[in-house]
């Protein structure tokens, strides 16, 4: 007898929406200290299924069929208080953005103790007690010190390690994580996986783990289910369904994972296209005040590289490094305090106004996020022209451009007259690099270009820059979190640490062979590492 | 603009509001249509109650006027009067709250202490000192309550400018070349519309009840009619001719209530994911 049944399960959607059901008919089993994975693309019913189990589906959303069994009793046919009861102490969950999963305004000590509140149990200097071993527990340094914090003392791990902590308070049986990892670096990412595996191994708790990341899925599951379109693909046991999979989708997801490959360093030519000298960036707050010392930031510390014609320059690091910083001080997004930013021999890192305007449209960007980054209420046609137009190109030329572009990129030129919310992500970017090339640039920065997309979707837009890059030979700096990603891509890489360059080098080297302890320990943190070797052992996949 | 409209149309009470304010509209059209005659002429014998006579179904006033045609004629300055100086506090408004909120630090400083001196001081209260310095004519009561309205605009432009302006998207203008006023104009201000929209119907509706407010205490202008003017002549004889001023106050409850309906309507169907829960 499983811990927990789910029978032909399906969610219904409210009606108006791109499908009939969320999910549906799904079945699976959950056994005592197992952890199954649920893996699928966005949009492909895994969540659901999870808030289902806990009964937190949104408004308008209802299950239309199907049971959930768990200890002799239907989920799905309790009442609130019932559900509530068991929410916690039987099947507790953790989430991707532990900053928002936690009070803002509690103490963590507090946070932890009123899980033990709602349930009425314990006395509070029990509860205090025992919010202590669970922070121990959970590895936080200093849990007497850690009890007494705010949430925003904390970092990204430690806040998910507090989320983890409460949702183990009543040693729940069945702990659900929607992508608990997908907020945090790789690294913290790593360490978190640990923790998740030690509490099953100790508690004999079964997880249900839900991501997006086949690396994640090798290093950790027991079990798979590939979910897509709301629909059950493949089931099975890890080492099965990652190394032999059977259905089409599962094998294109599992191909569409960048490996740690390395690529042949291009030629450089003689002059760089664009230099960067000593170009250092600090933040400092505002005010300080009488009691508090001011808050300084170095950011970017004594950054020099150059970038050759047709070269793909990778900076990596973890959050907080600043490599997203370093590359908005090229592009002049910022200011940097000193330093010098060359391109073609002119420095652009001291221009202002009208003549900083005139040089814009040298060095472009292409920005993470497909949704913020293309104005709701201008159609594709005018975003692609306006920067065109802005430099005097007139009307009937912009577009004609736009419309070569939009092929280029793969897209359909009837997309002009569209507006970016009839598009799915991956177009967006498509779109966003589609602006990027309107100005003819010399220079493009990709900031963490494919970060926010789904896997199968990351390696189109991969091909396609790659694609670009060979046709019109584009220097490009690539600015990512995602070693993989970097290795496919980038000819050189430069490592980034507290804003300052800690190794910088031609992939293979930097990769391969890493000089410093922190460019390894974010090597060993990559998830799926084992796979990998296994793959290799299995010899090419056929 | 289909799901924009039947996104209004879920909320009852905006359809309600739509449908008075469409009635007072027709009423402001028509009035110089069905009473040609001057709204000060007196027709017939003053305090002449409701329903008594035949052609003058409201009645008349202390000095003989008809009051269903001040009611009509009333409408047109109330509407006139809340939407031209809503339209005039937005330009001022706008400009200054996008500035600010778009370039931040010294400027924004700047526009904004200046905001608040107009804040500190109680709206009406500076309305009236306005009205006394220069001549009571409609213009100028456009002007004073335009004067006194502007600065939460100013605060509410600001704000979205400011959560704007760092969104990708800008950036992406700023480094494809456009000037800064193109992209205040192009890329910032089409995406804080909804809510000044929203503010913009409610502030007609303020602007209808300041002007009646002036109007009732003398300083409106005094060669047109308007429902503050009707409530102001008429509380003298309170007591004895209640209705002079009741009929003329339900306008405006009833105007001033349609456009609060309306602005919820537009909140719910320019904002529909706040929305939700409310149903």
């Amino acid at each position: 007898m499983s811990l927990l049944t789910i029978d032909n399960l399906s969610i219904a959607l409210p009606k108006g929406a791109d499908r009939d059901l969320a999910v549906k008919d799904v079945s699976f089993t959950l056994d005592r200290g197992e952890i199954l994975c649920i893996v699928g693309e966005s949009g492909s019913g895994k969540s659901m299924s999870a808030n289902a189990l806990m009964g937190l589906l949104p408004e308008g959303v209802t299950p239309s069929a199907g049971h959930i069994q768990f200890e002799g009793r239907d989920l799905l046919t309790l009442s609130d208080d019932e559900m509530m009861a068991l929410r916690g102490k039987d099947i507790s969950m953790i989430f991707q953005e532990p900053l928002s999963a936690l009070n803002p305004l509690m103490r963590i000590g507090d946070q932890i103790a009123e899980v033990y509140e709602a349930h009425n149990l314990l006395t509070p200097s029990e509860r205090r007690k025992r919010a202590l071993e669970l922070l121990h527990e959970v590895g936080l340094p200093d849990p007497e010190t850690t009890i007494r914090a705010y949430p925003f003392q904390l970092s990204g791990g430690q806040r998910q390690r507090v989320v983890i902590a409460m949702a183990l308070a009543l040693e729940p049986k069945i702990l659900i994580a929607d992508e608990p990892t997908t907020a945090l670096d790789v690294t913290t990412q790593a360490q978190i996986l640990d923790l998740i595996e030690d509490l099953r191994r100790n508690h004999g708790m079964a997880v249900l783990f839900i991501t997006h990341d086949f690396g994640v899925v090798a290093d950790i599951a027991d079990r798979v289910i590939v979910m897509q379109h709301g629909e059950v693909v493949e089931t099975g046991d890890a080492d099965t369904v990652l190394l032999n999979p059977t259905h089409p989708y599962t094998r294109a997801l599992l191909d569409a994972i960048p490996r740690l490959t390395f690529r042949d360093s291009a030629e450089q030519a003689a002059q760089p296209i664009l230099s960067v000298r000593d170009l250092n960036m600090t933040f400092t707050s505002r005010t300080g005040g009488f009691f508090k010392k001011q808050r300084v930031v170095k950011a970017v510390q004594n950054a020099t590289f150059d970038l050759y014609q047709g070269e793909t320059i990778g900076i990596v690091g973890e959050s907080g490094s600043g490599k997203s910083t370093l590359g908005r001080c090229i592009v002049r997004l910022l200011n940097p305090q000193s330093g010098v930013v060359e391109i073609n021999g002119q420095d652009i890192s001291k221009i202002r106004g009208q003549e900083l305007r005139h040089h814009r449209r040298r060095i472009q960007m292409i920005f993470q996020d497909p949704y913020s980054s293309l104005n709701p209420r201008s159609r594709i046609g005018t975003i692609l022209t306006e920067g065109l137009i802005a430099y005097g190109t007139d009307k009937a030329t912009a577009r004609a451009k736009a419309a070569e572009l939009l092929t280029l990129v793969g897209l359909d030129p009837s997309a002009m007259s569209r507006f970016p919310h009839e598009f799915s992500g991956g177009q967006r970017q498509r779109v966003g690099i589609a602006r990027a090339l309107a100005l003819d640039p010399e220079v493009i920065i990709a900031d963490e270009a494919v970060s926010a997309l789904d896997v199968s979707i990351q390696a189109q837009v991969l091909d396609l820059l790659a694609d670009l890059k060979t046709r019109l030979n584009l220097s490009m700096i690539f600015i990512t979190h995602d070693l993989r990603v970097a290795a496919q891509v980038c000819d050189r890489i430069i490592v980034m640490q507290r804003g300052e360059m800690v190794e910088f080098g031609p992939s293979a080297q930097v990769l391969g062979k890493p000089q410093t302890a922190y460019t390894q320990s974010l090597l060993d943190a990559i998830p799926g590492k084992d796979h990998e070797a296994a793959l290799a052992a299995q010899g090419a996949p056929a | 603009m289909s799901a924009f409209w039947s996104r209004f149309c879920q909320n009852r009470g905006a359809v309600i509001g739509l449908i008075i304010l469409t009635i007072v509209i027709i009423c402001a059209v028509a009035a110089p249509f069905l009473f040609p005659r001057s709204p000060w002429s007196m027709v017939q014998r003053p305090f002449l109650p409701p329903f008594e006579m035949d052609g003058l179904p409201l009645g008349t006033d202390a000095l003989g006027r008809d009051v269903l045609s001040g009611l009509f004629h009333g409408a047109r300055v109330s509407l006139l009067v809340g939407l031209v100086s809503t339209v005039v506090a937005l330009a001022i408004g706008i400009p200054i709250g996008a500035l600010a909120g778009y370039y931040g630090g010294m400027v924004d400083d700047a526009l904004m202490r200046f905001t608040e001196f107009f804040q500190t001081i109680p709206s009406f209260a500076l309305a009236i000192v306005l009205l006394a310095i220069f001549q009571p004519t409609l213009s100028y009561v456009i002007l004073a309550i335009a004067i006194v309205s502007w600065p939460p605009v100013a605060r509410l432009v600001r704000g979205e400018v400011l959560s704007l302006r760092n969104r990708e998207f800008v950036e992406a203008a700023t480094l494809s070349g456009q000037s800064n006023l193109r992209i205040i104009l192009q890329q910032v201000l089409p995406n804080a519309l909804p809510p000044i929209i929203v503010l913009a119907s409610l502030m007609v509706a303020t602007a209808i009840l300041l002007e009646s407010s002036l109007s009732f205490l003398g300083l409106g202008d005094p060669n047109v009619m308007s429902w503050g003017y009707m409530i102001g002549a008429a509380r003298t004889v309170l007591r004895t001719a209640w209705w002079l001023s009741f009929i003329p106050g339900l306008a405006i409850l009833l105007t001033v209530l349609s456009l609060n309906l309306i602005g919820e309507g537009l909140n719910d169907a320019l904002n529909p994911r706040l929305r939700k829960r409310t149903s």
